[in-house]
């Protein structure tokens, strides 16, 4: 049945731009206001999915799961904020080199304390039957995950635009100097995007378990989608995070439909062309 | 040159030539060919890095491209010369594109371009099934003769990989030399003086971009010779940060920091490996440890140690401690 083919895609497709949306705000976030492109983000990603496979093959409830797990993503995101990246502030460079470096060992730690075999995550009991409505299957699970980056992302919205803290960080990112100046604290606020940046890249690690499984080279497979997200919608921008998001999910899930070999091919071409045209990306905010 | 430089190269040169004598054991001889083939790469990274100051976390997408289509071009029956001029020209084509890309953004965003266009490079050579084998790699059908002469032993293939990578210093040295290596360091520390003074800022940092992708698919083919084989796995993210890795710790502002740094990492690397399994820990470890601790390299920092004990010695006052056209 081809419409069933088309639905089902699109479907896919749907879900795992959220579950981008979720990688890359918090990306795009802490690269708008810290300047560091966090090349950790792919490594929380995938520790999330470990994390929650760990705690549902003990019985967890899976939405309080992807909670702690996110939290505890979080907690590892500030002990490199606070022990790793302070120590050489002002060294953006080394900054970026460093979360490279701190990536390669998450996902070394994974792979010795999860072995190399995928672990597929659960989804709830509740949510595996696939809906029914006039004659076609619509997968509940994708469905639920769409809804969650939705939320989550009018959440993100409310957050940074209607409540202090969100105006504090949208002065940093815009004028880092001014911000300080004013009295705002920057350097906590660093701390606070980093936690609200790694717990939702642990969050959406949780929920793509279900879908992508965690296996050792989610996050090389996660963290390149992000950037080209990022690079896609422009830095600093929620917006720009939520477009990019989708369109990557769709040229991704719909190169690998149709053409597996050239499911990266497709998505070079819109970042050539959003690089040649609008380098600063559709919504950026910042200079990359 | 000064008498000093010209005995210590003299030795260097001696004890390059006497390594395969010296180490009969071919396990050696292979690692000491590997040395070369990273230093290579460390180097062509540099040219962007050190005296550009252009972090690339994508440079083994040349080793990609070059690489594949070397192999491919073999296969598909073309003989050796042809498929290595072929290969390394389009690798610096590629290079070319892949310049006019990153460069789009500078700074941060070219760090994030680079490893995203690495990636993708990467995702192609696993996906495409059917042109590179996927996972499976692709097997080279033969090492070259070069002018009739077998390199399949280790020996004969040290010396073919050492007059490569002394062809390439030449021209590495020769380029950090140049009035065009100093436009560039130009271009790095004031880009808008550079520009006001004439130079065209952009095109500076292009060469230099193609110039090092260049560099890097010949150290690509001599990767691609002495494994006589490629798989996807080999131009992972890890060996992009490897290579970048090389040069910041040997130092990235002079010309002998990368070919330390590749020195102690594929030593590191193969005496780790016959240890423990945990490489990418310890690559993760020497990552943040130099970067936080030894920010300007190995090579500078162990001259200033020199420098400082020097003046102690002639009890003369403290020398100034040179930290110009370092970066990291």
């Amino acid at each position: 049945m081809q419409w069933q083919f088309w639905i089902i895609q699109t479907l896919n497709s749907l879900a795992f731009g959220g579950l981008l949306f979720l990688l890359s705000s918090g990306f795009s976030l802490i690269f708008g206001l810290m300047r560091i492109p966090n090349l950790a983000h792919g490594a929380f990603f995938m520790l999330g999915a470990y994390f929650g496979y760990s705690m549902l093959a003990r019985g967890g409830n899976f939405w309080l799961v992807a909670l702690v797990a996110g939290l505890g993503v979080g907690i590892i995101g500030i002990a490199l904020e606070r022990l790793v990246l302070r120590q050489i502030s002002g060294n953006e460079q080394g900054q970026v080199l460093v979360t490279l470096g701190v990536s390669f060992i998450i996902a070394d730690i994974c792979l010795l304390a999860w072995t190399g075999d995928p672990m597929p995550l659960p989804a709830p009991q509740a949510l595996r039957p696939p809906l029914r409505f006039a004659g076609y299957a619509f997968p509940t699970y994708r469905l639920v995950v769409l809804g969650i980056a939705l939320v989550a992302a009018i959440g993100l919205y409310f957050l940074m635009e209607r409540t202090r803290i969100g105006a504090m960080i949208r002065a940093g990112v815009d004028d880092m100097e001014m911000a300080r100046g004013v009295g705002i604290p920057v350097s906590r606020l660093f701390t606070a995007v980093f936690l609200l940046g790694a717990s939702l890249a642990g969050i959406g690690g949780v929920l793509g378990g279900p879908i992508l499984n965690a296996y050792p080279g989610l996050d090389a497979d996660m963290l390149p989608l992000a950037l080209i997200v990022v690079i896609l919608g422009g830095a600093g921008s929620l917006l720009g995070a939520f477009v990019g998001s989708f369109v990557v999910g769709f040229l991704y899930n719909f190169g690998i439909a149709l053409a597996p070999d050239l499911a990266y091919f497709v998505l070079f071409l819109p970042m050539v062309l959003v690089l040649v045209f609008l380098p600063q990306g559709l919504f950026g905010r910042v200079q990359m | 040159m000064k008498r000093g430089t010209i005995i210590a190269l003299t030795i260097t040169a001696i004890c390059l030539v006497a390594v395969p004598r010296v180490i009969v054991n071919e396990f050696y001889v292979n690692m000491a060919t590997q040395v070369l083939i990273y230093a290579l790469f460390a180097l062509s990274i540099n040219m962007m890095l050190g005296y550009g100051g252009m972090v690339s976390l994508g440079h083994a997408a040349y080793l990609g491209v070059a690489g594949y289509a070397c192999i491919l071009l073999n296969i598909a029956g073309y003989d050796q010369l042809t498929a290595a001029v072929l290969a390394v020209l389009l690798s610096t084509v590629f290079a070319g594109l892949f310049g006019v890309l990153s460069l789009r953004a500078p700074g941060l965003g070219f760090i994030m371009i680079t490893l995203a266009i690495g990636q993708i490079v990467w995702g192609i050579a696993y996906r495409a099934n059917e042109l590179t084998g996927g996972d499976n790699g692709l097997r080279l059908p033969q090492r070259p003769r070069p002018f009739g002469i077998s390199i399949t032993s280790a020996e004969n293939f040290y010396y073919f990989t050492l007059i490569v990578f002394v062809i390439a210093l030449f021209f590495i040295w020769r380029f950090s030399r140049s009035a065009f290596g100093a436009s560039l360091m130009g271009a790095r520390d004031q880009p808008r003086r550079m520009s006001m003074l004439g130079h065209n800022v952009w095109l500076v940092r292009w060469l230099t971009f193609v110039m090092a992708g260049f560099w890097g698919s010949v150290a690509g083919i001599l990767f691609v010779y002495y494994n006589v084989f490629l798989s996807p796995h080999a131009i992972a993210l890890q060996q992009s940060a490897e290579i970048l890795l090389m040069a910041i710790l040997g130092g990235t502002s002079t010309l002998t920091g990368p070919v330390v740094g590749a020195v102690i990492i594929t030593l590191i690397k193969n005496v780790a490996s016959t240890y423990v399994e945990r490489w990418n820990t310890l690559l993760g470890a020497i990552f943040v440890i130099v970067i936080v601790f030894m920010p300007y390299g190995l090579v500078p920092g162990c001259r200033q140690l020199w420098r400082r004990i020097r003046s102690k010695l002639a009890r003369r006052t403290p020398v100034h401690i040179d930290t110009s056209g370092s970066c990291t």
